[in-house]
C-alpha cells in the first residue's frame, strides 16, 4: 500500500509519481512573445518613474518595457542587467508586489500593475537561452579581490570588479554557488536548475574564479585574504539560525526550514523526500511561506502557518500569503508556540494566543494545540560573525579598512536577493574607486 | 426613438450607414449579409467595362498600421476594381436588389476617359434596378496608371467632364467620389457640381507605404521583394477625411452640395461626427473589414441613443449642425483665454503631463518630490499638450477664465472676441 497524505507520520511518496512534477514545476511560466508585447504595450513609460525608485537596483524599467514593445529585447536585457546582473533571477523571486509593480501607476489607475517582474524575465530568458553575455571586461587592472560567500550580494559584486579589469576570486563554504538563490528560494519558483544555469551565465564575463567547500575562519582567515589581496568583499550571509527556546524543540521532527527548504531544492527526485501529515511551520516570513507550501505541494494533509503577531506583521507578501492559503496552507496569527509535545518524536505543537499591547508581545492565558508529526522553525536567522570580526546582529557597511560588506550580513541587508544584489554592486563600485585611486 | 432613416438625393435607407465601395461590396454572399446584418446600404465595388476583367496581385494586398495591443489604426490596400466579369456582377446586383428594395444599392464605376465607355457601362446597369451610381475618381494605385482612379479625380476638368457624360446618359443619381491626393478638395468638388452630380462622396484612399521590411527592405505589402503606394484608410484617415468634408460643406462654391462622409468611421460617434460635419451619409469599409458586418448594431444603437439624448428626431437635426463652426484660423477669439487644470484625485502621477510639457512645450507644469504635478498659470499657453498625453480621461481639463480675470501669464484682463484680422501684430492691419 503506496503512502498517501493520510499516512501516518513523516514520510515520503505521498503523492502519485506525475503530481511531484506538476507540482513543483514552473509557477508563472515565462511569457510568450505575445504576451509580452499586449503587457508592455501597457507601460505609459512615465516620467522619473516610481517603479525605478521602487527598485532596489533602480532598474530603468520604462526604458526595458519600451524596448521590449519594440521587439528589442535584446537591449532590453542589457537595461536590465546594467544595474541589476542578477535580474534573471530577481524577475522569479522579487516580491514585486512590494517593489515595482506596487509603485507602478496602473496600479493606482486601475489596481492592475504593468506586469514588470514577468516582462524582466521575458527579457533576460531571451537572451539568455540564446547563450549570450553581453559584457566585455575592461582592461586587466592587475588587482585581486577576495570576494567570500557566492550569494547574490557576492556574485554581483564579483561581476562588476570582473567588469572593470579586477581578478576577483570567489570563496563559498557550500558546494554550489549561488546562496539563497541555490539553497533557499522554493522550488518551483526557480525549476529547471535556474540559479546554477544564470551563476554560469554570470560567470562568462571571465576574470572571476570560483572555489566552493572553501569557508571563512575554517580554511581562511580575513587576515590572510586582507594581507593577500587588495580588497575583500563580505557577502556571507546569515548563517545562524534563531531558536524557538521552547521546551520540546529538540524533538524529533523539529527542523529549521531554511535546511528542509535547501534539501528540497537539492532533491531531484521530490518523491523521496519525507513529509509529516501534519506540518506546524512557526513564523511569518518568505521562509515560512515557501516551507508551508512546498510542505503542502509534497502530499503533507495539514498544514499550519502559526505568526506570533497579527497579519499586518508578517514579513511575506500578502502575494505569498495568498499563494499559500490558495495551496492549502492556513495561517493562524497572534500565536507564539509554548511547547512542543512528544516522546521521541513531535506529536503537537502547544500555542498561547498573544497580544501586542503597551509592553510588547504579551502571552494570553488562552491555548490551544495542533497535532503535528513535524515540525518547522522560520522564525529569523542571525549573522555568525567571521572570526576577527567583531560580533555584531549585522556587519557595518566597512568593519574595518579594505574590507566591504553587503546582502544580508551587512546592516541594511534586506532578505531580498535585489537588495543583496545592489549592495555587492555597489560594495565594487567604491571597492573599484577605493584601489584604482590607491593607484593613482 | 429617433428615426435613422436617410434621404440621400432622392435614394432611400432605413439608416445612414452605407457599405463604401471595397472587397466587403465585391459579391453577392458579401452583399446580401451585410444587408441582413442591417446595413442601410451599399455601394458595389467598383465595375470596369465590359471585357476581360483585371487582374489581381496574388500575393498580400493589404499593409496595416497597428496601435497598442495590434489594435488595426491605418490599413493600406493595392486591390483594384472588382477582378469578376461584369455580367456576374450585373446579374448578383439585380438579384440582390429585387430582394432588398429598402436598401440603398449604388453602383461604383470606373471605366476609361471617353464618351463611349461611359455611355456603354450606364447603359448595361441600367437594368440592375440600383439605386444610383457612384464614380470612382478616386483609387490612387493601378488603375491611375491606366488613366483612371484618381488620374481623373485630380483633373478637375476630367471630373467635370465624365460627370457631365453621366448625366447626359444616366437617370440615375449620379455620386462624385473624390480622392484625398490633391492639394485642395474644394477644386474637384466644384467641377463634380459643375458637371452636375448629385452628390460627393469622400475621401477615397490616400497615397501610403505602411512600412518598410527592415529585414527585406520591401515595402509593406510586399509582393516579391518589391513593394508599391497603395490607398490608405481605417481610424488612421479620419481627422483628414473630416477637414475635407468640413472644407466642402462651408465652401461658399459647394455649400449644400450633397455628402457621403468616407474616411475611418468605425463607430456611431465617428458617423455623428462626419454627419455633423455636414455628410448626409456615411460610408464604412475597414471598421467592417477588421470587425465583421456586425458593428453596425453598435452604431445604430448608438447613434440613435445619442439623437435622443439630443433631442433630435431625424438625421437631418444632426446633419451640418458643426459646419457653422468651422472657420478660418484669423477669426478664432485670441480673447479665450484656458488654463490647464490637474483635477489631483484623478492623477495616477505618471508624470507624462510634466515631461511633455518640461521637455517639448512652455515649461509650466511643476513636480514635487511626492509626484505632485501642477500647472503653473503664469506660464499656461493652454496648448492641450498635457490633456493629450494624459493616460486618465478628464484628469486634465482646460477651464476658461472669465471676462475681466487677468491672465496671469500675460498679466492682461480677459476682452472681448477679438481676432487676428484686428490684432495690431497683424501686418494688413498696422498698414491701414
Amino acid at each position: 500500500m503506496p503512502n498517501s497524505p493520510l499516512t501516518p507520520g513523516v514520510q515520503s511518496g505521498r503523492l502519485p509519481g506525475p503530481a511531484y512534477a506538476r507540482n513543483f514545476g514552473d509557477l508563472e511560466p515565462v511569457l510568450d512573445r505575445h504576451e509580452a508585447h499586449v503587457a508592455a504595450d501597457r507601460c505609459y513609460f512615465c516620467h522619473d518613474a516610481p517603479c525605478i525608485t521602487a527598485c532596489p537596483t533602480s532598474i530603468d524599467i520604462p526604458l526595458f518595457i519600451r524596448q521590449i514593445a519594440t521587439g528589442t529585447a535584446e537591449a532590453a536585457a542589457k537595461t536590465i542587467w546594467d544595474q541589476n546582473i542578477l535580474g534573471g533571477m530577481c524577475a522569479r523571486v522579487c516580491p514585486t508586489e512590494q517593489l515595482c509593480e506596487e509603485a507602478c501607476v496602473r496600479e493606482a489607475a486601475e489596481g492592475k500593475p504593468v506586469e514588470i517582474g514577468r516582462l524582466q524575465r521575458f527579457a533576460t530568458d531571451k537572451v539568455m537561452a540564446a547563450g549570450v553575455h553581453p559584457y566585455t571586461r575592461a582592461a586587466q587592472t592587475g588587482m585581486r579581490v577576495a570576494v567570500v560567500g557566492a550569494g547574490p550580494a557576492g556574485l554581483a559584486c564579483a561581476h562588476r570588479l570582473a567588469l572593470h579589469g579586477h581578478d576577483v576570486v570567489v570563496m563559498e563554504r557550500r558546494k554550489k554557488p549561488g546562496g539563497l538563490n541555490e539553497y533557499g528560494i522554493a522550488t518551483y519558483k526557480t525549476p529547471d536548475d535556474f540559479a546554477a544555469k544564470e551563476v554560469e551565465w554570470l560567470l562568462k564575463i571571465g576574470g572571476i574564479t570560483l572555489q566552493t567547500g572553501v569557508e571563512l575562519g575554517r580554511d581562511v582567515t580575513l587576515e590572510q585574504l586582507r594581507s593577500e589581496y587588495d580588497a575583500v568583499f563580505l557577502g556571507i550571509g546569515l548563517g545562524g539560525v534563531n531558536a524557538l527556546r521552547s521546551p520540546g524543540e529538540e524533538l524529533a521532527g523539529v527542523r529549521d526550514a531554511v535546511d528542509f527548504i535547501a534539501e528540497l531544492r537539492q532533491t531531484v527526485d521530490k518523491s523521496t523526500l519525507p513529509i509529516g501529515r501534519d506540518v506546524v511551520v512557526i513564523g511569518g516570513g518568505m521562509t515560512a511561506v515557501d516551507a508551508a507550501v512546498q510542505s503542502r505541494l509534497l502530499g503533507a494533509e495539514t498544514v499550519t502557518i502559526v505568526y506570533r503577531r497579527g497579519q499586518d506583521g508578517m514579513s511575506a507578501s500578502l502575494h505569498e500569503q495568498e499563494h499559500a492559503t490558495q495551496t492549502g496552507v492556513r495561517i493562524i496569527h497572534n500565536a507564539a508556540p509554548v511547547a512542543v509535545v512528544g516522546a521521541g518524536a513531535v506529536e503537537a505543537v502547544e500555542f498561547a494566543y498573544t497580544q501586542t499591547g503597551p509592553d510588547g508581545l504579551v502571552l494570553l492565558e488562552e491555548r490551544f494545540t495542533l497535532k503535528a508529526d513535524q515540525v518547522f522553525k522560520a522564525i529569523g536567522q542571525t549573522l555568525t560573525p567571521p572570526p576577527g570580526v567583531a560580533a555584531a546582529k549585522k556587519l557595518d557597511g566597512t568593519p574595518m579598512a579594505g574590507v566591504w560588506a553587503g546582502g544580508d550580513c551587512a546592516a541594511g541587508g534586506e532578505d531580498l536577493t535585489v537588495t543583496a544584489v545592489a549592495e555587492g554592486r555597489d560594495a565594487a563600485e567604491a571597492i573599484h574607486a577605493t584601489i584604482m585611486g590607491a593607484v593613482r | 426613438m429617433a428615426d435613422l432613416t436617410t434621404n440621400f438625393i432622392g435614394i432611400k435607407s432605413p439608416n445612414p450607414f452605407w457599405l463604401a465601395s471595397a472587397p466587403p461590396t465585391d459579391k453577392e454572399y458579401n452583399v446580401r449579409r451585410a444587408f441582413e446584418a442591417g446595413w442601410g446600404g451599399v455601394v458595389w465595388k467598383t465595375l470596369g467595362s465590359e471585357g476581360p476583367p483585371v487582374v489581381n496581385v496574388n500575393g498580400p494586398r493589404y499593409g496595416a498600421v497597428w496601435g497598442a495591443d495590434r489594435r488595426l489604426l491605418g490599413m493600406n490596400n493595392i486591390e483594384l476594381i472588382t477582378d469578376r466579369p461584369l455580367e456576374v456582377n450585373l446579374r448578383e446586383i439585380k438579384s440582390v436588389k429585387r430582394d432588398w428594395k429598402d436598401r440603398a444599392m449604388i453602383i461604383s464605376l470606373m471605366v476609361p476617359c471617353d464618351e463611349e465607355s461611359w455611355k456603354d457601362i450606364l447603359h448595361r446597369i441600367e437594368d440592375t434596378e440600383a439605386d444610383g451610381v457612384e464614380l470612382n475618381f478616386g483609387c490612387p494605385h493601378g488603375m491611375a496608371e491606366r488613366g483612371m482612379g484618381s488620374a481623373v479625380g485630380q483633373v478637375p476638368e476630367y471630373i467635370e467632364m465624365v460627370t457631365r457624360w453621366v448625366k447626359a446618359h444616366s437617370r440615375m443619381p449620379c455620386i462624385v467620389k473624390l480622392t484625398p491626393n490633391i492639394s485642395d478638395v474644394r477644386l474637384p468638388a466644384e467641377a463634380a457640381k459643375r458637371g452636375g452630380a448629385d452628390a460627393v462622396s469622400l475621401i477615397n484612399t490616400i497615397n501610403s507605404i505602411t512600412s518598410v521590411n527592415l529585414d527585406s527592405f520591401s515595402p509593406e505589402p510586399m509582393i516579391d521583394g518589391k513593394g508599391t503606394h497603395g490607398g490608405y484608410c481605417g481610424p488612421a484617415v479620419k481627422p483628414i477625411a473630416l477637414n475635407m468634408v468640413a472644407e466642402i460643406a462651408r465652401s461658399h462654391e459647394t455649400r449644400g452640395l450633397p455628402i457621403s462622409g468616407i474616411g475611418g468611421v468605425t463607430t456611431w460617434r465617428d458617423a455623428a461626427e462626419f454627419m455633423a460635419l455636414g455628410a448626409g451619409n456615411v460610408q464604412v469599409c475597414t471598421a467592417v473589414m477588421t470587425y465583421g458586418f456586425k458593428i453596425v448594431e453598435e452604431m445604430i444603437s448608438g447613434l440613435s441613443q445619442y439623437m435622443d439624448e439630443k433631442g433630435m428626431v431625424a438625421t437631418s437635426d444632426l446633419v451640418g449642425r458643426a459646419v457653422p463652426n468651422v472657420t478660418d484660423w484669423q477669426f478664432l477669439n485670441l480673447n479665450y483665454v484656458t488654463k490647464a487644470h490637474i483635477a489631483q484625485d484623478a492623477c495616477i502621477k505618471c508624470g507624462r503631463c510634466y515631461a511633455a510639457c518640461e521637455d517639448t512645450s512652455h515649461q509650466a507644469i511643476s513636480m514635487s518630490a511626492e509626484r505632485v504635478f501642477e500647472v503653473m498659470d503664469d506660464e499656461c499657453v493652454a496648448c492641450n499638450l498635457c490633456i493629450n498625453v494624459c493616460p486618465v480621461e478628464d484628469c486634465i481639463t482646460m477651464v476658461e477664465m472669465d471676462k475681466g480675470a487677468v491672465d496671469p501669464r500675460t498679466g492682461k484682463p480677459v476682452g472681448d472676441y477679438a481676432n487676428w484680422t484686428t490684432h495690431p501684430n497683424n501686418p494688413s492691419v498696422a498698414a491701414e
